[in-house]
């Protein structure tokens, strides 16, 4: 397939492609794909503009698949051989968030797992660059019973931001009464979605899962209301940045833990009580004597961002930790970052510095998000 | 009278006696994206043509400015600290980089002119 950025190797294009380009997208490659960085205002106005009012997102380049079994348990407890999470203790139409797991406790996937209305039926999603190896990994793990089915004729789009459920609803009512972390079956503007009130802004929101040849009218239908611009994957960074959010191949890979990555609360109690997941001695050692290094936030005390790599050093000018995302915040006002520091230097308040440009620029460490997140609470009543 | 030159990495500079302004062009702005923090040198820095001159951050990156021309920093422009977005509004104006007394106005010579630059510019990409 042919591609409208200046990259000679042949990238793979979405549903919205073509959609991209008519609204002016700078196109840049990314994960194998031809995919838009920014629309036509700019990184800076589609960040603000998400936490404003709504962003639409395509992430049609990420995974999704199902995992099929004869019922909830057995499609469950195989796919728990490979994640550490409580896959078993999900409702029907919830949402959990989970790692894929090496041998050596290692992340090799954060991902996106429901349970569906239909029994033994699992969704998955998963990151874009890591999709080929996750489905062949978990493909290849699976016992005779369970199968998985990759979605190739579904694209993903993602509604962000305070407005973006009340726009949403206008085509879909039933989204208004939906939980954070739930996923249901609705037709939107008649037709047929898998919508998730779920997201990677820290904002309000649905990710839409769409049939691949009503993507773009669905897309055009959500353009056409007032309060929704199109967002590219620079913003998404941004937001997902300030949010605390990780990114895959960042701020945790194949070498970090979910210990060391501050994500120790994606196994539950009766996981750890199991230890039945991938890497458990590590992991459980690491539970229980604690870890040698941490992820932490970060916040510059200058103006300068400081960007992935970046060396953190302590006072004397040892190296102490390494910044694993790093850049400028818009909602912010000035640069974030989070990275890895020895477990002794990991305490909000912390004073540290960064070597920029052979500066050291001095910063604190700081409990993340750095944006207050507005997931949807359910009034209590 | 101003002499504007350009350089292939996308800065200019405008001559006026033995002043020259030093900015990245309206083209670099737009390709660079939003910019959000620029780093500028010591006032009375020297600087020899193609040394970093500056650093010009946009959201998601950080680019180097090369001086045009050698030279010593005589003023920086202090305004972008508190509003680095002048560079994307008035890159040619307003969003200017650093003022340097040349020492090889002869070098000038050697940069592009407005024509030429403008062609190079086309014939990009």
């Amino acid at each position: 397939m042919t591609t409208h950025s200046a990259d000679t190797d042949v990238l793979e294009i979405t549903p919205l492609h073509a959609l991209h380009i008519e609204l002016g997208a700078k196109m840049v490659p990314f994960a194998g794909y031809d995919m838009p960085v920014q629309y036509k205002d700019g990184v800076l106005s589609e960040h603000l503009h998400t936490r404003a009012e709504a962003g639409l997102f395509d992430v049609s380049h990420m995974g999704q698949a199902f995992l099929i079994g004869p019922d909830h348990e057995a499609v469950s407890r195989a796919l728990e051989a490979l994640v550490p999470g409580d896959i078993l203790g999900l409702t029907p139409g919830s949402i959990r968030y989970t790692l894929l797991l090496n041998d050596k406790g290692g992340i090799r996937d954060d991902l996106m797992v429901t349970r569906t209305q239909e029994d033994g039926k699992l969704f998955l999603i998963v990151n874009a660059a890591c999709k080929h190896q996750d489905f062949a990994h978990i493909e290849a793990n699976l016992p005779g019973d369970i199968k998985m089915q990759r979605i190739e004729d579904r694209a993903l789009i993602a509604l962000q931001g305070p407005k973006a459920v009340e726009v949403l609803a206008r085509f879909a009512p039933a989204v208004l009464s939906m939980d954070f972390m739930t996923s249901e079956n609705i037709n939107v503007a008649g037709i047929p979605c898998f919508v998730s009130r779920s997201g990677y802004t820290g904002e309000d929101g649905n990710e839409i899962s769409v049939p691949a040849d009503k993507a773009v009218e669905l897309t055009r239908k959500l353009l056409g209301e007032a309060e929704v611009k199109p967002i590219g994957l620079g913003a998404r960074d941004s937001l997902r940045l300030e949010a605390g959010l990780c990114l895959y191949g960042h701020d945790i890979d194949e070498t970090t833990t979910p210990i060391e990555g501050a994500l120790g609360w994606t196994i539950g109690k009766r996981r750890r009580a199991e230890a039945n997941f991938p890497g458990t001695k590590i992991i459980m050692e690491q539970i229980a004597s604690g870890v040698a290094r941490k992820r932490v936030g970060i916040l510059p005390e200058g103006k300068a961002p400081a960007r992935e790599h970046t060396e953190i050093v302590d006072g004397a000018g040892n190296v102490i930790g390494e910044i694993t995302s790093g850049g400028y915040g818009p909602t912010v006002g000035g640069p974030i970052a989070m990275g890895y520091v020895e477990t002794a230097f990991a305490k909000v308040g912390m004073e540290v510095e960064l070597i920029v440009r052979g500066k050291g620029r001095p910063a604190k460490v700081v409990a993340m998000p750095f944006v207050e997140k507005r997931f949807h609470r359910p009034a209590k009543n | 009278m101003s002499e504007i030159r350009f350089t292939d990495q996308h800065e200019w500079v405008r001559v006026e006696g033995e002043t020259a302004t030093i900015g990245i062009t309206d083209y670099a702005q737009e390709q660079l994206g939003d910019v959000v923090y620029v780093e500028l040198p010591e006032v009375g820095k020297p600087v020899t043509a193609g040394d970093e001159a500056a650093v010009v951050e946009s959201v998601k990156a950080a680019s180097e400015v090369y001086a045009p021309v050698s030279g010593e920093i005589i003023e920086v422009n202090s305004d972008l600290e508190g509003a680095p977005g002048s560079v994307n509004e008035d890159a040619m104006g307003r969003g200017w980089f650093v003022k340097m007394k040349l020492s090889d106005a002869s070098e000038l010579a050697k940069l592009m002119d407005e024509d030429a630059y403008r062609a190079f510019v086309d014939g990009l990409a």
